[in-house]
């Protein structure tokens, strides 16, 4: 193996494909051989770093600074300056504060641990980090049904919404003797404002692949599939390759590490349809039909895709599973409060400094997560609300501010976590328009198998469409509330169900905007 | 003429949405036409109806002739909150088209989509592979000459 001085990693994502980081980078090896240093600093692509509007972004090791917003006519100056002469070039570099929000060990990182740090395209980078121990450890010192009881002990709940026990779900599941169990990972991400799953598929991808092989092992799953949506394709395209290589490594395929378990693993492509993230729909699309809810029970974990028994969990979740099975389940609970454990990754934006993602213990008020790692408001501008959760989520006002963020402590002001995004509005944001939008997006996405959902979202969007442009009445707040209460209690599935939410909240907290635009 | 996709996949239900999505790349016009349906429908023996039902849910699917550049501009609200109306004014001046709209030379068409998952960058759009974010009315004006220029 070869020895570096230093090592360089660009960060590759769609932002900074855009500014042509491939240039910046054919550049920098250039410039790096001319000045007889390639055989010192070494050059190696990452994923995303989690923050945005950066364009390029380079971290150098072991200094662990970061340049952003890098232009080809910077390259030959870092090179002699920094690389020769060991003096970073400091205006071009990440300002501190939000260094700060990206120190790892600030951030007490899980799923996100390797993100920024290694080549997600080299299974050598994820192994070297540790990677595949857990694999190893599971399948070898394991039995399925011990694998289950770490995960239900450790208290993972599921990240994709609707934050069910992980381990509860995979208990229906294991003992059941079929021809054959299906393992799905939810990674059509699709709920405004979350980008946490694209993130971690491009940053990590081998850690999710490690995930997989985990949860088929526990619940004797001998295909998985990742159903992804068709407009990531850098997640699929790195998610192929880390399938691939872990292939050539023996870590998947038949009889893997010579115990007799196989495991494939499959990548499925969606086609746009946000309902696809219920996991019913989900299984519809995968089999090859319009992509809409199935009356439930039978539940997927006894009847699912092919009718067979399958479990549906989220990227998050499952990228969870290898550190809680390397370092159990009792490591697993020092992150986290409040009966809710481990870590989770939030995505910041709108009104705030530093759009991005922070991973975060479970607990964390909503303050600061807005502050320290969103960087505060933008502009100067006062903070009015946060929708939390997406469009199936809750608006805020400051008074909730300080409210921790986790299942329980949200449930009590009857939040949701939801899928972790927090959208963020300053006070000259009107909720009649934000509204608006939210009722627009459900109206566009009801799959109309139901009628609860297709109609009451038509009538939804009709009302609120009316108070936008000043021909509502004051009863009509009443009646969305109404129509909103009776599509949550029948609906067929949770899309139809989730109106009420920003619904009753944006007009209980933020009466005035509405009473405003009335007639 | 579809025969080299086909060749790709075996011929059961669980690859219609594969094949759609192929057929679809490999047509200039970015559609599904009626005649490729009735292809699809007899490679993988199922109705008609059956891949219309399923073209028509899918929000990435058109069945009807589109431009060789398709705009999906993102609505969902937190590119609303970042100005995405203007956007969609923009693009519609500079393209003179309305949503769903071809323009008349066949380079553009112009939809709007729900959250392509880049929020911190919005407002954001698609042209057909490419993802464009933090998006202003000179960017989009530059975006589009670009691709003007290039074809």
């Amino acid at each position: 193996m070869k020895f570096y001085r230093s090592h360089v990693l660009f960060a590759i994502d769609n932002d900074s494909l855009q500014s042509g980081v491939k240039e910046i980078e054919a550049a920098l090896k250039m410039e790096l051989d001319k000045k007889h240093l390639s055989d010192e600093i070494n050059v190696l692509e990452t994923g995303g770093l989690g923050y945005f509007g950066t364009g390029v972004s380079m971290v150098v090791f072991p200094d662990q600074l970061t340049y952003v917003n890098l232009k080809k006519e910077h390259i030959p100056e870092i090179v002699s300056e920094h690389f020769l002469k060991g003096r970073p070039v400091t205006r071009l570099l990440l300002n501190p504060s939000l260094a700060r929000k990206y120190d790892y060990k600030y951030q007490g990182r899980i799923v996100l641990d390797n993100s920024g740090k290694i080549n997600p395209e080299n299974i050598e980078d994820y192994i070297g980090v540790g990677g595949y121990e857990a694999w190893e450890k599971a399948l070898l010192n394991m039995k399925p049904e011990e694998i289950v009881k770490e995960v239900e002990s450790s208290g993972l709940r599921g990240r994709g919404g609707a934050g069910f026990p992980t381990g509860l779900k995979w208990k229906f599941t294991a003992p059941l003797k079929a021809e054959q169990k299906y393992l799905v990972v939810n990674a059509d991400e699709g709920e405004p404002g979350t980008f946490k799953d694209r993130l971690i598929m491009e940053g990590d991808p081998h850690k999710l692949i490690e995930g997989i092989m985990i949860a088929s092992y526990a619940v004797g799953a001998s295909k998985a599939f990742i159903y992804i949506r068709g407009e990531y394709k850098l997640c699929i395209h790195r998610l192929e390759l880390a399938i691939q290589q872990a292939k050539n490594l023996g870590l998947l395929g038949k009889n893997i590490f010579n115990t007799g378990f196989d495991l494939d693993i499959k990548i499925k492509i969606g086609a746009g349809a946000y309902v696809c993230g219920e996991e019913t729909a989900l299984i519809e699309s995968m089999e090859g039909n319009r992509g809409t809810p199935r009356f439930k029970p039978p539940f997927p974990g006894v009847e699912g895709a092919w009718q067979k028994p399958t479990v549906v969990n989220n990227v998050e979740t499952i990228s969870n599973v290898p550190a809680i099975i390397k370092n159990g389940a009792d490591w697993y609970k020092n992150f986290g409060v409040n009966g809710c454990y481990g870590t989770k990754v939030y995505t910041i934006m709108g009104d705030v400094k530093f759009p991005g993602l922070c991973e975060v213990n479970m607990g964390t008020p909503l303050r600061t997560i807005i502050e320290e790692f969103g960087g505060g408001m933008i502009n100067g501008k006062k903070f009015k609300a946060a929708l939390v959760g997406g469009a199936a989520g809750v608006f805020l006002s400051d008074e909730l501010l300080d409210v921790k963020m986790d299942f329980n402590s949200l449930q009590e002001y009857a939040a949701v976590l939801g899928s972790g995004a927090i959208l963020v509005m300053n006070d000259t944001v009107d909720m009649v328009d934000m509204l608006w939008s939210v009722l627009r997006f459900f109206r566009h996405e009801s799959c109309g198998k139901c009628n609860p959902c297709s109609k009451g979202n038509t009538v939804l969007f009709k009302l609120i469409d009316g108070i936008r442009w000043g021909k509502g009445k004051e009863s009509d707040l009443d009646e969305m509330i109404k129509v909103s209460r009776a599509m949550k209690e029948t609906s067929l599935c949770a899309l139809g169900q989730s109106p009420y939410m920003p619904i009753s909240s944006a007009i209980n907290n933020f009466r005035a905007d509405f009473l405003k635009r009335l007639k | 003429m579809y025969e080299k996709i086909f060749e790709k996949y075996s011929p059961e239900k669980e690859n219609l949405i594969y094949i759609l999505h192929d057929i679809q790349d490999s047509n200039p016009q970015n559609y599904v036409s009626e005649e490729a349906v009735q292809a699809v429908s007899e490679y993988l023996d199922i109705p008609v109806s059956h891949i219309y039902g399923v073209l028509t849910f899918y929000t990435m699917y058109s069945t009807k002739p589109r431009g060789k550049n398709v705009i999906r501009l993102c609505e969902s609200p937190p590119c609303f909150l970042k100005g995405s109306e203007n956007i969609l004014k923009k693009l519609r001046q500079l393209l003179g088209v309305r949503i769903g709209e071809t323009t008349e030379d066949g380079l553009f068409t112009l939809e709007l989509c729900a959250c392509l998952g880049v929020c911190g960058n919005a407002p954001a759009m698609m042209i057909n592979d490419d993802v464009y974010g933090d998006l202003n009315e000179e960017k989009v004006e530059q975006i589009i000459a670009n691709i003007k220029a290039r074809s």
